[in-house]
């Protein structure tokens, strides 16, 4: 589904990504983890189409396709969704007049017929049910005044709504407390297919006691520089990055 | 160099004054107005009421009076509107287009069939109302009586046609006590290049009344527009008024308040969305004389391409005038390098219990929206005129739903935005 291969990415001439290589196939769970800086929000908006960032080096390969050819919307279009760290306020834009447009730009893009408005509210209702989401902030301007949970519980609302091949989650677990994370990953797991795969970038192990990765990567100064089965969460958790570090045989 | 100057003037009127006659002001006033007129001179930038607006556009034109022909007013008519509708054509009504039993019945009289009182008439020392009292053709008098609920609005349009020709007009808007009635004006263009639509509003509204005004300024971008209005509200009453500005080459509109009861409130909003070379002004004044009052003023524009937008908002509280809430804000987004704003608020308050604010704010579209748009798979085009849309939006949703309708109408057509609230 999706290869990333020998991936370098700069900002502002300073090189973040270097060489990174990853691949996900369908029905899988990746986890990214990684200490403050090493490149992971990088990576989740190199592939989400920023145009903040040169790609100096490297390809994306996506369902066969380029993927950093494409535009941000038709990435989105061919089924990859990132759930922002921090979803951005709206004010004056209607959650759903904008999900309703997003869903029907997509849906035109694979020359289907745009959804009617009493289809729409039906899928709005059985999707905000998935994460727990009030219909009253579905309705809302997008992300304004949300508290955190409800911002990330929309986004993972929005998820729901578009059904993405590739979902990735950016730090989604950031600022929630332990009951709004476990309707996010909870949310996450109802989505789950064999059809669909998730990449998930996080700074902690928490989120991946309820969203049980396949694999888990280390991304370390632009690298993924260890990858392993579930457990290595656990064993970064008790040991903490330096460990990688010292492995790798960086002084401390 | 005084000759010189003395010419512009004089060939501007001699133009207008050719296929002149009558008017709707007396003799006298208008007498007044055009020996007035001999000594003035129009205004340039170095004229601080001026100035980040040259007319050099309108004085070096020889604009001239001119009846027009209109076979259809169906489009510029707002659909869903139940109202009263009375049409002015270059200036002059037009009564094939008029409810005029119906206008009568609801206080509402053409002015060309009955002369304004003097009264009326401020002097201000400004050439353009100089000249609106030396050449109105026509305007409407609207008069609300006492305890009277105006069921339909009345329906103001006005449109110009035919090339340099200049419409002068003026309306006399008075709502008695406790009266309660709304007015909708918008303005058009026909088959119109270099038209210049000078109007002057008087505006009365007494005790405890009510008015609302809605103005819609849609004329096409190779036309004039100067608007005066002169509003004075005495206690216990509300005022309204919702201006939204989306054509013509240059606009300036200088709207003044006098607030002279107490417990009144006080409501500006106006949204402007420019492009091209347009150049839109607005000058607005709230004049607190008295205590207990609310003002809120919001204007909101978007200014595309080369064009330019101008602010000048005053709100005076004068001495003794506790006790009033004041806010004023006007909010701009540039969409382009080239588009320019000339935002200045200025708070004058000499009362020392007063709750006032003002703020102006100039900034492009949040790129971090736009991406976050994008990522959802909505396209590039539609996400900034999302944004856009959703930036007015607080002021267009202060509009009735059919003006409401009727402007995202305009918008569409003349900006190409797919409407999405």
């Amino acid at each position: 589904m999706l290869k990333i291969n020998n991936l370098h990415a700069s900002i502002d001439g300073k090189e973040i990504l270097k060489g990174l290589t990853l691949t996900v196939k369908p029905g899988e769970v990746h986890a990214i983890m990684g200490p403050n800086g090493a490149g992971k929000s990088t990576l989740a908006s190199v592939l989400a189409g920023k145009d903040d960032y040169e790609i100096s080096e490297g390809s994306v390969d996506f369902e066969g396709k380029d993927l950093l050819e494409m535009e941000p919307e038709d990435r989105a279009r061919e089924g990859l969704f990132l759930a922002f760290q921090y979803p951005v306020e709206i004010p004056g834009v209607s959650n759903i007049n904008f999900l309703r447009a997003a869903l029907n730009a997509k849906r035109e893009y694979h020359k289907m017929e745009p959804l009617s408005a009493k289809d729409f509210m039906a899928l709005v209702r059985e999707k905000s049910k998935i994460v727990e989401l009030d219909a009253k902030l579905a309705s809302r301007a997008v992300n304004e005044g949300f508290s955190g949970g409800e911002k990330k519980r929309n986004e993972i609302f929005q998820m729901a709504m578009l059904d993405p091949k590739l979902s990735i989650l950016d730090e989604t677990d950031s600022g929630l407390d332990i009951d709004a994370l476990r309707i996010v990953a909870n949310g996450v797991n109802t989505l789950k297919s064999e059809n669909n795969a998730t990449i998930v970038i996080t700074h902690y192990q928490r989120l991946l006691d309820y969203i049980v990765p396949d694999f888990v990567h280390v991304l370390y100064n632009g690298k993924i520089v260890k990858s392993g089965p579930k457990e290595l969460a656990l064993e970064l958790e008790e040991k903490g990055y330096d460990w990688i570090k010292a492995e790798l045989g960086e002084t401390v | 160099m005084e000759v010189a100057v003395e010419n512009i003037v004089h060939k501007f009127t001699k133009a207008i004054s050719d296929n002149f006659s009558g008017g709707v002001f007396p003799e006298n006033v208008r007498n007044k107005a055009l020996a007035d007129l001999q000594e003035n001179r129009f205004p340039t930038t170095r004229d601080e009421y001026w100035k980040y607006t040259r007319v050099k556009r309108i004085s070096t034109k020889s604009f001239k009076t001119q009846h027009g022909k209109i076979s259809s007013i169906e489009s510029m008519k707002i659909t869903d509107l139940d109202s009263n509708v009375v049409v002015f054509v270059n200036g002059f009504f037009a009564p094939q287009f008029s409810d005029l039993n119906i206008l009568k019945n609801s206080g509402v009289e053409i002015l060309s069939q009955s002369k304004i009182e003097p009264k009326f008439v401020e002097d201000s020392g400004h050439i353009f109302d100089q000249l609106n009292q030396a050449f109105a053709t026509d305007g409407v008098q609207i008069h609300v009586a006492k305890n009277v609920v105006l069921e339909k609005p009345v329906e103001i349009i006005h449109i110009q046609t035919g090339n340099e020709v200049m419409n002068n007009l003026f309306h006399n808007i008075e709502v008695e006590r406790h009266a309660q009635a709304q007015i909708v004006m918008s303005f058009y263009s026909s088959d119109a290049e270099n038209c210049f639509t000078n109007l002057n509003t008087t505006i009365r509204v007494q005790d405890g009344a009510h008015l609302r005004v809605s103005k819609i300024q849609t004329e096409d971008n190779s036309n004039y527009h100067i608007s005066t209005e002169n509003v004075s509200q005495e206690a216990n009453s509300n005022f309204t008024i919702n201006t939204i500005t989306l054509g013509g080459e240059l606009v300036r509109n200088n709207l003044n308040i006098k607030v002279d009861g107490q417990n009144c409130e006080t409501n500006l909003h106006s949204a402007y969305i420019l492009k091209e070379n347009q150049h839109i002004d607005n000058h607005t004044v709230v004049d607190h004389r008295v205590p207990n009052c609310v003002s809120n003023e919001l204007y909101k524009g978007v200014i595309d391409d080369k064009a330019t937008a101008v602010f000048n908002g005053k709100v005076f509280v004068r001495m003794d005038a506790q006790k009033i809430n004041a806010f004023q804000s006007n909010g701009n987004v540039l969409l382009s390098n080239d588009a320019t704003i000339n935002s200045k608020p200025e708070l004058e308050i000499y009362a020392d219990d007063v709750k006032c604010s003002h703020g102006s704010t100039t900034g492009q579209l949040d790129e971090k929206a736009v991406f976050y748009l994008r990522s959802r798979g909505m396209g590039e085009k539609q996400a900034r005129e999302l944004l856009v849309q959703a930036f007015v939006g607080d002021v267009l949703e202060k509009l009735d739903e059919p003006v409401r309708n009727s402007v995202e109408q305009i918008l569409e057509t003349r900006f190409g935005w797919e409407v999405m609230a």
